[in-house]
């Protein structure tokens, strides 16, 4: 069991494709992670900074549409309200195509990979019309930027960032004994939610060494973390708990509140032993498989305490581990890599989605990821979407992904390839007989390309 | 090919023991169901305005609060009580209302407070939890756990919405009409052959193609999938349907009640009037009482006779009229029952009254009772599970309390 270049594609990139070769070795995969992000620069999506003044613009227009109540201006508030988050929702069609594109050309899948991995890892996502459109502007500059960096800075970012504040209801958190909630009344006080899910699902996982206490004095030492009305992080002294607060053993704060204090048990906790394994294991059963061997994962686990969590180094002994070369394929492609794989394999061009009207690319990329089972950006929790191939092929799922295979390459492309040639481009060495045969005996080029895609060859990775 | 249920569980039956344990092909058994009541739950998504349902008209201070959304008899509400009167929207449900068919119970709620969020709020109700994250799962699946004699076709979910009330350990059904796989017989055949390999896709694929099968709703003598109206049917059944897809949905949801499935839950959306209230909740509402009569006429007589349905929503609305002539998110709402087995021709429900000092924060109405007390003395009467599994399991840390008398 050794690195093999298609595997590479299919098992840690985007899929085959038949203009792009695979990567040469795992150390070719490695290098061009530390490369530039140049399909980033290709495919652009807007960064969170950018965009998150929409948050006050979409409040400014509400109010307004309500302040106008039976004046003049009624139906004009209505409709400005109305055509701005008609804008909205096409920049959200307009960034989920470009993250599409760039799974289709990238010659660097891996990144992606890893890019979609850690943004749902650090799920979060607009709960409220204001906030609905900053999920992929988050994923694109609060994650993106740290996937081969180090884990403790992306953890960082992610808990001091306004969609993960706004998503898990820190930015309203008050220490009951600060001073803001002296000063008034009906604040909501403590709310644990982050401090919960950043002990439970970003660092040490749910089976981790912390008790119900460190849940409660961490999100003591959380508060403080809010959103200014601009949408950015700001750190509010005022509603901080006064007092040190210990978690895990050690005391953090005390004396003058200050951000230092939080980032402190961040990094304490992104080099915590419980995280080194929990990240390992959950990495092992997003590429590998949903029951990885102890070994691999004890690998992994090993190089990212000697590393301080610098996650190229775990990206590297996952790809030395002969464990992550087994030839069988197992884990099944979520839907929007199915989708992107399969636009992958077609080598639909740029320009030709570049053509369509925001309305089709929702109805023919982005809308049918929800009978799929994977409504974008709607994961149902801040766990984010499911590993278990159980969870993903359903019967309702899988004909939904049936129903897009046989109807949508059409759409795509101006003229499908021969099946008997994709069955070749889209699974290589992985095109067994029984996909061969269904490529001869289709009795239309549409239904044999949906078939293939369709198989359990193209769906397992 | 044709293939029936019997010859795909012929073929089933040669899969190996590896899948022997799979809900996609649990045995269709022919006896008597351990129950033999129906259950429907429908969530109305958006939170529905429950003043505006069910009108109390004959509150003091009711006609103060509500100006372009006044209602009441003189508005052309049917009156219910004397105190209460029904949204003319419901007018075509009045028959079950005079045949104690239809009943309603006003200021419930789920646990769920001051934060007014629909996301958080629907995943409340349907957890059945008193906070977040304290059980796994839905409070329907939870009470499949606890009943013998489950199986997958039991209790089904059905729609393209996410159903979390029923998920969980137990198997159950889920389907969205028009889902259905409408291939030509050789593209069937051929999608069959690829599957047979993997038997995750294999048993996925069978129970599909069973599923499209049974679906009424799919015309499929006229599609053979390769012609253009079927690629766009299929391209077309991807987006989310509109206009009817609510009584296709309780059509679907009826014609599986009348055979093995004791249990059926579905969505309606469309409750977030914020604006022009008037227009939106008559939309609704309109598509509440079709499914209802969907339903009815669907399970035909006999099974309405035995019928619980229960529609619930996230959280009520504020109590004052905004200014776009619609209400905001608030806290109590209202219940809807209907069917053959409630008590209906009553709204229950102690009323919190709606003067200022009577609101819950001075702007929703109060709850008066928790909407999952209810939920679980429907449970007790409907399935006969019983009372400590209800408090323990399905609604954890819950005190049903006093038997409200809802069923028959």
């Amino acid at each position: 069991m050794q690195f093999d270049g298609y595997l590479a594609e299919i098992r840690f990139g985007a899929g085959l494709s038949p203009l792009l070769p695979p990567p040469a070795s795992a150390a070719d995969m490695l290098e061009r992670l530390q490369e530039t992000d140049v399909i980033a620069q290709r495919f652009p999506v807007s960064r969170f900074e950018d965009v998150a003044a929409g948050v006050q613009e979409y409040r400014q227009l509400r109010r307004a549409r309500k302040e106008q109540q039976d004046a003049a201006g009624a139906e004009a508030a209505q409709q400005a309200f109305k055509s701005y988050r008609r804008s909205q929702n096409r920049l959200r069609f307009e960034w989920h195509g470009q993250r599409l594109l760039r799974m289709v050309h990238s010659r660097d899948g891996f990144r992606e990979r890893l890019a979609l991995f850690w943004a749902d890892h650090f799920t979060a996502q607009g709960k409220t019309g204001a906030w609905r459109h900053l999920a992929a502007p988050y994923a694109e500059s609060v994650i993106r930027p740290h996937v081969v960096g180090r884990f403790e800075d992306m953890l960082i970012a992610a808990a001091t960032s306004p969609l993960m504040l706004q998503y898990l209801d820190q930015s309203r958190s008050s220490g009951p004994g600060s001073r803001a909630a002296a000063r008034r009344k009906r604040l909501n006080g403590l709310n644990e939610n982050l401090a919960r899910e950043v002990l439970e699902l970003h660092t040490l996982g749910v089976d981790g060494p912390y008790s119900q206490a460190d849940v409660r004095q961490l999100a003591e030492l959380f508060t403080g973390l809010s959103i200014s009305k601009e949408a950015s992080f700001v750190f509010r002294p005022g509603m901080t708990e006064p007092g040190s607060e210990a978690v895990l053993g050690g005391t953090y704060g005390g004396g003058k509140p200050k951000l230092e204090q939080v980032l402190e048990v961040l990094r304490d906790l992104a080099r915590h032993p419980a995280t080194a394994r929990h990240l390992a294991r959950k990495l092992a059963v997003h590429f590998v498989s949903d029951t990885p061997e102890t070994a691999l994962v004890d690998h992994m686990a090993a190089r990212y305490l000697e590393s301080d969590g610098a996650l190229l180094a775990v990206y590297e002994a996952l790809l030395e581990h002969p464990q992550a070369w087994a030839p069988e394929l197992k884990n099944v492609k979520p839907p929007f890599d199915f989708v992107a794989s399969a636009c992958r394999a077609l080598a639909v061009p740029a320009a030709r989605i570049e053509t369509f009207k925001p309305g089709q690319k929702n109805r023919l990329l982005l809308a049918p990821l929800t009978p799929m089972g994977q409504r974008w950006e709607f994961s149902s929790g801040p766990d984010g979407w499911p590993e278990a191939d159980t969870a993903w092929i359903t019967p309702q799922a899988l004909a939904a992904r049936l129903r897009w295979a046989m109807a949508a390459p059409r759409r795509l492309l101006q003229e499908l390839p021969d099946p008997r040639d994709f069955a070749q481009n889209a699974l290589g060495g992985y095109a067994n007989e029984r996909v061969r045969f269904a490529a001869r005996a289709a009795e239309t080029q549409a239904e044999g390309i949906g078939l293939i895609l369709s198989s359990p060859a193209f769906q397992r990775r | 090919m044709q293939m029936t249920r019997r010859s795909l569980l012929a073929r089933s039956a040669a899969l190996g023991c590896s899948l022997a344990a799979s809900p996609l092909l649990t045995p269709v058994t022919f006896a008597a169901a351990p129950w033999d009541t129906r259950l429907v739950v429908v969530i109305l998504r958006g939170g529905m305005d429950a003043l505006d349902v069910v009108q109390p008209y004959g509150d003091p201070d009711y006609a103060g609060l509500r100006q372009s959304l006044a209602g009441g008899p003189a508005a052309g509400a049917a009156d219910l009580d004397g105190f209460y009167a029904l949204h003319p929207a419901l007018a075509p449900l009045l028959p079950l209302w005079r045949a104690g068919q239809l009943g309603f119970v006003q200021a419930v709620s789920t646990p769920y407070r001051d934060r007014r969020s629909h996301f958080d709020g629907q995943d409340l109700l349907e957890a059945g939890t008193a906070g977040p994250g304290e059980a796994e799962g839905g409070w329907l699946n939870r009470l499949l756990q606890q009943l013998p004699g489950v199986e997958a076709r039991t209790a089904f979910a059905i729609g393209q919405e996410r159903m979390l009330l029923m998920e969980g350990g137990a198997p159950v059904s889920q389907w969205a009409p028009g889902a259905g796989l409408a291939m030509s017989p050789q593209a069937e055949r051929l999608a069959g052959l690829l599957m047979e390999e993997d038997p995750l896709f294999r048993a996925a694929l069978n129970e599909a193609l069973e599923l499209t099968r049974q679906d009424l709703s799919l015309d499929l003598g006229q599609e053979d999938g390769s012609s253009d109206e079927g690629e766009d049917m299929m391209m077309s059944m991807m987006t989310a349907p509109k206009g009817k897809a609510h009584q296709e949905v309780a059509a679907y949801a009826a014609q599986q009640l009348r055979g093995e499935t004791r249990i059926a839950a579905f969505s309606i959306n469309g409750w977030d009037t914020h604006q022009r209230q008037a227009n939106g909740l008559k939309n609704a509402l309109g598509r509440l009482s079709e499914a209802i009569l969907t339903l009815q006429s669907g399970l035909g007589p006999q099974a309405w006779g035995k019928t619980a349905v229960v529609a619930v929503s996230e959280f009520g609305r504020t109590v004052r009229e905004n200014g776009t002539g619609g209400t905001d998110h608030g806290t109590g709402g209202a219940m809807l029952l209907a069917g053959g087995a409630i008590r209906g021709g009553r709204v229950l429900g102690r009323w919190p009254g709606l003067a200022e000092t009577d609101l819950y924060d001075r702007r929703d109405l109060m709850p008066t009772a928790d909407v999952r007390g209810q939920l679980a003395w429907l449970l007790h009467g409907l399935t006969g599970a019983g009372r400590s599994g209800l408090q323990a399991n399905v609604f954890p840390g819950l005190d049903m309390g006093a038997d409200p008398g809802l069923l028959l």
